[in-house]
């Protein structure tokens, strides 16, 4: 999984219908200690991630296990919302 | 698998009920000389490994299976502590055997 900031929603009314009421929200990946990284990535969200949230995303064919995704065409799915991030100091 | 090491923890109260109880760990990818090497990632973890353990992890849907029967959703999971690495650098002709 990575660690992600969500910084905006997709809306998309013409789309694969086994994608419908599903939220699309677009996530910016970020490192352990909050640094913005390169990328951004469509996730079908199911745990109700409000924007600028730090959140816990999962990807490829296991994004299917997210919840309210078996047999949809999603490879990206935010499963959690982050309330603590602890890093160890390292020498 | 890769190598990998524990460098932190993810808490997380709001999450896919699949997840509870699960440990989140923050992982650096390493090179067999342990480098770093690659971005950290979070890996839910089967083995109990703790900070600064070397371990391996397992990527993609492959990931959950740790876990079976429960479906866990996770596309990295920890399956092992490492003992000990042993890489045999062979030096190849010409190439004046550095690296």
């Amino acid at each position: 999984m990575i660690l992600a900031r969500v910084v905006g929603t997709v809306v998309a009314t013409r789309k694969d219908p086994r994608l419908e009421g599903k939220k699309l929200l677009v996530l910016k990946p970020i490192s352990p200690d909050g640094k913005e990284e390169a990328g951004y990535v469509v996730a079908v969200d199911t745990v109700g991630a409000g924007f600028r949230e730090t959140v816990i995303a999962v990807s490829g064919s296991s994004a299917r296990m997210a919840e309210g995704c078996r047999d949809r065409p999603v490879d990206t799915a935010i499963v959690g919302i982050v309330d603590t991030v602890s890093l160890d100091r390292r020498e | 698998m890769y190598l990998g090491r524990v460098v932190g923890r993810v808490w997380a109260t709001v999450k896919n009920a699949n997840l509870t109880g699960q440990r989140l760990l923050i992982v650096q990818p390493v090179t067999p000389e342990l480098k770093d090497k690659g971005r950290p990632i979070i890996c839910t973890d089967w083995t109990g490994a703790g900070a600064g353990e070397l371990i391996y992890w397992t990527r993609a849907r492959e990931a959950s299976f740790a876990f079976l029967p429960d479906e866990v959703v996770t596309d990295a999971t920890i399956v092992g502590i490492v003992d000990a690495i042993r890489v045999k650098r062979e030096a190849h002709r010409g190439d004046g055997g550095s690296g």
